[in-house]
């Protein structure tokens, strides 16, 4: 701490070489070794997860991937949260409305006239804020419990299967809080449609 | 469950400190230790390949000159990679190259570790230029960042001529710090469902028969570094609101606290250099008080949910979950958005525009004010900037030469610190008000009323301190903002940063004034009083009239 560095050599010049040297080896080894060590080291020992996480039906085919949600079009099957871009997974995003935004209460208010005319069994007062405000990312795989239970007498409905049925399917995978304390309790609608669908059949 | 959630990972946070400062202090103290045999090959291996032979300590001008360059290298070779990564290998999904004023901007954006991203990285990046320019800059400004506030509080802790040797502190902020915790946290990740792949684009057919494309990457060790560097650049649009990036409460604890412990452990770090540990400690209280207000204000205002919402008859007990995961709920979401602001990291898990305005307000606050934690270091030494103007006014009022730390506070230092604590606002207001003038600025806001007011602030105060959150309504990839953006933040960091060194220079070389009882103690109660005040009384006169235009105006409308 005491030496001060007048030794030959530590003149302007020598600082850019060693600048530009240091940038360099920082380069190669942040940026390629880096992470080339990180994706062999995760693809060796836990390839599933490195590749995300896919599910596949009995014939190995992808059907999603069970961290990004998917759209159901159809009324029988549960349904996620609003998505402005669809689930379209290659990109992400939302609108970003402010709580202000005409436009976004707008859209609120739509979605709860369309509650009511698929759920007539539910009154609004039952359906979760959750269910009809867009994701961050667009892509949540989740909704609330509370949102899964207020769809079962519609899909019980629409499909014929027993509400007790559909009860212990949602019960079934409700996902706890993460080591009994951190997040939401939540149920991951594809997994849930995949049960679904085998029901079906 | 809400708040004991909340508390339990403050309550980590906390035990984590000590251990962390006395690992940091040990690396950069200088002084042999246990972490030398372990690392020391590897680093002399380093300092071989980069030419550094001599490792005696530099003068502050020295050190500005080092680190300066060292950025200017790095910004050079990361801008032509972006502009021509269209051509280099690694671009399984045939990504075209980045334009000229969004590059500069992009490359601004990572090498001042502010990680504003006007781009969104699944769409406008090849892998390639995700890890030698994103990632590798998440490093070496994380690293760059983190051996200034070192040499600072050497500067102010110690006596003699130097305030170290930037290209030594700069490779062991890598090779004991910054490389081992992210290989660790990455494989932690991947083990919790973050994916780390080279394989473009996934495809799938859903369960309704419709393809589905999902892109995907190296996503695992950015997102480590991500946090730890405390960048906050997302490897997807939406950051760490992404499943992939932040598949669970799990992951998003760690990546909490992984960008929290580095700058939470500094002022104990600094303590250790003062060899004074309880001005570390008073130093970091300050800091968590004024966290805790800011934390507060966000999740109860987000747990009251949009009045409007709540008004149409749902059950909106929740909260606001516009722009949230399910996942997070309120208590994770709050918590990162507290975090992410305060650590100046601005990675984000739910979008900061779809706040209700009185979060939108906490967000805002604690980057305006920059001295709750901060980012590698920033937050340090703004934070004993205050303290040194809190001794100063203190020593006015009873008409005594002010002292800090058992130095005499004299006008060139106070001049240095004027600048520094007036060029943040300086670059917010004026900024902001010249968006508000032209076209060019006005347009790009989306959401009317008094929440496009906040939309504008938010992007320059966010680009002032070095944050990188966004009000990310905003259409804010156009050259107006790319390039007024990326002077915010290149001058919101080198102005700082060289001002602070220099302070730390001219304090090196004073005279050291003996302690009597007459001299006003940094390390008590009272001191950790007037520290909060003139945070608070600063950053008051400074952004209230601004702060009443955006969102206070804007929550008085919605009731």
């Amino acid at each position: 701490m005491n030496r001060i560095a007048n030794l030959p050599g530590s003149t302007g010049i020598s600082y850019v070489a060693i600048a530009v040297r240091a940038s360099i080896v920082f380069i190669i080894l942040c940026g390629i070794i880096y992470p080339l060590t990180c994706t062999g080291i995760a693809q060796l020992l836990m390839p599933h997860n490195a590749n995300g996480s896919l599910i596949k039906d009995s014939s190995g085919n992808a059907i999603g991937s069970e961290l990004i949600g998917q759209k159901f079009a159809d009324p029988k099957y549960f349904q996620g949260r609003v998505s402005s871009i669809d689930y379209k997974a290659e990109a992400s995003g939302s609108n970003n409305y402010a709580p202000s935004n005409p436009d976004m209460l707008q859209r609120t208010r739509d979605s709860i006239e369309a509650w009511k005319k698929d759920n007539p069994d539910v009154p609004i007062s039952k359906l979760p804020v959750a269910l009809i405000t867009n994701s961050g990312s667009g892509l949540d795989p989740h909704i609330t419990p509370e949102s899964a239970e207020v769809q079962i007498p519609r899909i019980s409905k629409l499909t014929g299967v027993l509400a007790a049925d559909l009860e212990r399917l949602v019960s079934k995978h409700t996902e706890s809080r993460d080591l009994g304390v951190f997040g939401e309790p939540r149920v991951n609608v594809l997994k849930l449609n995949i049960e679904l669908q085998a029901l079906l059949k | 469950m809400g708040i004991l959630q909340i508390v339990i990972v403050l309550a980590v946070l906390v035990a984590l400190v000590k251990p962390v400062g006395n690992y940091v202090y040990h690396v950069f103290s200088n002084e042999p230790n246990r972490q030398d045999r372990i690392f020391g090959p590897f680093e002399r291996l380093i300092y071989f390949l980069i030419g550094l032979k001599s490792r005696a300590g530099m003068t502050w001008k020295k050190y500005a000159l080092s680190f300066l360059l060292t950025n200017i290298v790095l910004v050079a070779v990361g801008y032509v990679i972006l502009r021509v990564q269209q051509y280099l290998p690694l671009n399984p999904n045939g990504i075209g190259n980045m334009e000229q004023t969004l590059s500069f901007n992009t490359i601004i954006s990572f090498i001042t570790n502010t990680n504003l991203q006007d781009y969104s990285g699944e769409t406008g990046l090849s892998y390639f230029s995700q890890m030698v320019v994103i990632m590798m800059m998440m490093f070496t400004s994380a690293a760059t960042g983190f051996s200034v506030a070192i040499a600072f509080v050497r500067g102010i802790t110690s006596k003699g001529e130097t305030i170290g040797n930037f290209f030594e502190d700069f490779v062991k902020a890598h090779t004991r710090i910054f490389l081992p915790a992210s290989v660790l946290v990455t494989l932690l990740l991947v083990a919790l469902q973050v994916p780390q792949t080279l394989d473009p684009t996934l495809t799938v057919t859903t369960l309704e028969g419709a393809v589905q494309s999902i892109a995907i990457g190296p996503v695992a060790a950015l997102e480590s570094i991500k946090h730890i560097g405390t960048n906050g650049g997302g490897f997807f649009g939406v950051n760490s609101a992404h499943p992939f990036e932040n598949p669970s409460p799990l992951t998003n604890v760690i990546e909490i606290l992984s960008m929290w412990a580095l700058p939470a452990s500094l002022p104990y770090v600094y303590g250790r250099f003062a060899k004074n540990r309880k001005q570390g400690w008073v130093i970091f209280s300050a800091m968590m008080t004024l966290f805790l207000l800011f934390l507060s204000l966000i999740h109860f205002s987000e747990l009251r949910g949009n009045p409007a919402i709540n008004a149409m008859g749902i059950d909106a007990s929740q909260g606001s979950m516009e722009g949230k995961e399910v996942r997070f709920g309120i208590p994770q979401s709050t918590l990162f958005t507290a975090v992410t602001t305060a650590a100046t990291t601005g990675t984000v898990n739910n979008m900061h525009d779809t706040l209700t305005p009185l979060g939108g307000l906490g967000a805002l606050g604690e980057m305006m004010l920059n001295v709750v934690f901060g980012g590698k270091g920033v937050g340090l030494i703004n934070m004993l900037m205050y303290a040194i103007l809190g001794v100063f006014l203190c020593g006015l009022m009873v008409g005594r030469t002010p002292e800090f730390l058992g130095r005499k506070i004299e006008p060139r230092e106070m001049k240095l610190i004027a600048v520094a604590i007036l060029a943040h606002p300086f670059l917010i207001l004026v900024p902001t008000a010249i968006a508000f003038m032209t076209d060019l600025g006005r347009g790009a806001i989306t959401n009317p009323g008094a929440h496009g007011i906040s939309q504008v602030l938010y992007q320059y105060v966010s680009s002032a301190a070095n944050n990188g959150s966004g009000f990310e309504g905003l259409a804010d990839n156009t050259p107006f903002w790319n390039i007024s953006t990326g002077l915010v933040m290149l001058f919101g960091r080198y102005i700082f940063m060289i001002a602070m060194l220099a302070v730390a220079g001219s304090l090196v070389r004073k005279q050291w004034v003996p302690e009597t009882v007459g001299t006003f103690r940094t390390d008590n109660k009272l001191f950790y009083g007037i520290l909060i005040g003139t945070v608070l009384i600063i950053g008051a006169l400074t952004f209230l009239p601004a702060i009443v235009l955006g969102p206070i105006a804007e929550h008085l409308k919605l009731g």
